[in-house]
């Protein structure tokens, strides 16, 4: 029980429709499960056989939380009953599944109304992450909860979008006279606005990694390939850049507060697109070298198979273009990657694993910055930390 | 609950001492835990955090306010991830199976008039927060501690004095607080749910007559919309729970000036009439 780490993801796997598959954590250390098909509105879905103590579900919930997938927990429940959660769980699920629900309606009017100002900015609403996951009806938004709206815009019409939102009541956050520059001439996206009224907040990226950033794509080549989700108007990038997208904001980005959330997106668009799509794996692995994003595509590929066992075929992982790095470069990054995408929660940790999401978190301004200019920005936030300026 | 700091556990130990010991292993909604930092604010200025498990949501607080912390922090855990009900800022007290909801903004005088009814009888669901189960639309008792802010602690003090109270924590935001111990009887019975019968939204002023004044539903609706933390969390249920609710029950604007045995037959008598009609 000490060790023992419960954390039930969910995976949609290949099917004529939707197939559901319930991964548990054993599968990691090499346990299977042996799940049971029931039939529920025309999806197959696998029904989970483990049965969990007392102890064991507490301790689930408390991991999905931390985890950031309680409301996809919920989710598999209410909709799949893929689990059968006793009294005194079964409230805590039902209220993360409203909270989600809540979160869709939210989001929809936000995105109904953005529609609205891009129609008169006559540019296409291009929508990324969770935003982009759940307006595409995408696996990989049912149950995903997010704290804001990512959109992806040219950055020529920048400051264009950035004045037509004002006059719709969006605002940057506040922010000292440094942190704005830094934003302005080295990040990727504006700083958050946050809408006067409603409260949430919108980043409008113009890339998808920072200009500093040596794997930074060509912006234009991102945009180009965009594809306008049926029956709406709005936009979502094309799947093989998603994927690409997801996989270097959690391999380059340094923090994984929701590193497992956002490894369980990857588990289930890969499955969603290749199921789709028979030509997927080959255009994904075009598709990272053309935009020079092979590194984190491999690391993508590594962990959600190792973690969530993703059905990624042999030839896609063995392809010469993506194993770039030797046997003990791969099992350090083992050491460090595997504690730092487990749910932050003390079940799931031992004494390592603080210390390499810190070693990641280091390595991950050491990617995205040149050395000079780290160093400059490091000491500047060191100072403001001193001096007291700065809280966090 | 985890603290390692004197007042939380003398506060619990004091307050919470008629709950019933939890066996090992028995499963709990909630892990929290007040803690200093670690640091140097360990010796200077000295504060306190609150943890929802790992999850900090607040920002540090001077390490005298640890207990109200607690409280207020077990609050917030509940109001934010208890969406199985449509939970109102307020306080709500019953009798005979009848629950009376006192919503009010703050400084109203909910949680006074609270107290005070609980020391005439009444039987205490919850002084701040009042959650109607969403299935059923009746009201689940989460019977914690009073807590009582500036002028009325020593009102309640000096009116009810053989009550036990937190020791008294000063410059908080909402003020000099103290937490009352709630009535045994009130625990013991914390499973049975009680059917909303009667909403009064309460003003307390010096020197007016007791004043009761029927409220329009659809006021009433928009008031205690307004009052709730998970309205547009529940979206088309949170409506017509809260239509029902309002449907069911009395409304009253009630203005009174501490005189807590008129107030007390007051409500007493109105859900006479409502038992009889």
């Amino acid at each position: 029980m000490k060790d023992a780490v419960f954390m039930i993801l969910f995976t949609t796997e290949i099917s004529i429709k939707h197939r559901i598959v319930l991964n548990n954590y054993w599968a990691i250390l090499g346990v299977g499960n042996i799940p049971s098909k029931l039939l529920v509105n025309q999806l197959i879905v696998y029904k989970n056989t483990i049965q969990l103590s007392d102890e064991e579900w507490e301790l689930l919930l408390r991991q999905a939380r931390a985890a950031g997938v309680i409301s996809r927990l919920a989710f598999f429940w209410k909709e799949f009953g893929l689990l059968a959660p006793p009294n005194f769980v079964a409230p805590h699920l039902n209220s993360a599944y409203k909270y989600w629900m809540s979160q869709k309606r939210l989001v929809n009017w936000e995105l109904y109304n953005l529609q609205q100002i891009f129609e008169q900015l006559q540019l296409p609403l291009i929508l990324l992450k969770g935003t982009a996951y759940l307006a595409a009806n995408l696996n990989a938004g049912l149950g995903r909860v997010f704290s804001d709206i990512d959109i992806l815009v040219p950055k020529h019409r920048l400051q264009d979008v950035k004045e037509r939102l004002k006059w719709h009541g969006w605002y940057p956050e506040k922010m000292d006279g440094y942190d704005r520059r830094y934003y302005e001439r080295w990040m990727h996206e504006l700083p958050p606005m946050r809408h006067v009224q409603r409260g949430t907040t919108l980043d409008v990226h113009h890339n998808i990694l920072p200009e500093t950033c040596t794997l930074c794509p060509e912006a234009e080549l991102l945009l180009k390939a965009a594809v306008k989700i049926p029956g709406s108007d709005c936009w979502v990038l094309a799947p093989e850049d998603m994927i690409l997208h997801s996989a270097s904001h959690l391999f380059w980005g340094g923090e994984f507060d929701n590193g497992l959330r956002d490894l369980s997106d990857m588990d289930l668009l890969l499955r969603e697109f290749s199921r789709n799509d028979m030509g997927f794996w080959q255009k994904l692995l075009g598709r990272a070298n053309v935009l020079g994003m092979a590194r984190p595509l491999f690391y993508a590929l590594r962990y959600s198979v190792k973690m969530l066992h993703t059905p990624v075929p042999d030839a896609v992982l063995q392809n010469p273009a993506l194993t770039v790095s030797g046997g003990f470069k791969n099992r350090v990054m083992d050491m460090l990657f595997i504690p730092a995408l487990m749910p932050i929660h003390p079940s799931c940790s031992d004494r390592w694993t603080g210390f390499a999401r810190w070693l990641l978190y280091i390595r991950s301004h050491w990617l995205k910055m040149p050395w000079y200019l780290l160093i400059l920005h490091l000491s500047r936030k060191a100072w403001m930390r001193l001096t007291g300026k700065e809280q966090h | 609950m985890d603290s390692e700091i004197e007042s939380v556990q003398k506060g619990i130990s004091q307050l919470y001492s008629d709950y019933p010991r939890l066996t090992p292993n028995v499963f709990c909604d909630f892990y929290v835990r007040v803690f200093p930092p670690s640091g140097l604010r360990r010796f200077f200025r000295k504060q306190v955090l609150f943890a929802f498990d790992q999850f900090v949501p607040f920002k540090p607080l001077p390490y005298a306010q640890a207990f109200p912390f607690f409280e207020w922090g077990l609050n917030w855990c509940i109001s934010g991830y208890s969406h199985q009900f449509l939970i109102i800022h307020a306080a709500v007290v019953e009798k005979h199976g009848n629950a009376l909801i006192l919503p009010g903004t703050p400084g109203s005088g909910k949680s006074t008039l609270c107290a005070a009814l609980i020391n005439k009888g009444w039987r205490l669901l919850s002084d701040e927060l009042t959650l109607i189960d969403c299935q059923t639309g009746l009201i689940t008792p989460v019977p914690r501690p009073v807590s009582l802010k500036n002028q009325s602690i020593e009102l309640i003090a000096n009116a009810f004095p053989h009550n036990q109270f937190s020791s008294v924590v000063h410059d908080t935001l909402k003020g000099s607080v103290t937490l009352m111990k709630p009535p045994a009887e009130s625990i013991s019975r914390a499973d049975e749910i009680a059917a909303p019968c009667l909403v009064v939204f309460p003003k307390f002023q010096h020197q007016s007559s007791l004043n009761l004044t029927a409220l329009p539903k659809a006021e009433a609706f928009m008031k205690l919309a307004d009052l709730s933390f998970n309205y547009s969390v529940l979206g088309a249920e949170g409506f017509s729970l809260l239509a029902d609710l309002v449907e069911r029950c009395r409304v009253y604007d009630f203005v009174y000036d501490g005189n807590f045995d008129q107030a007390s037959d007051c409500f007493e008598q109105l859900l006479g009439d409502f038992g009889r009609g």
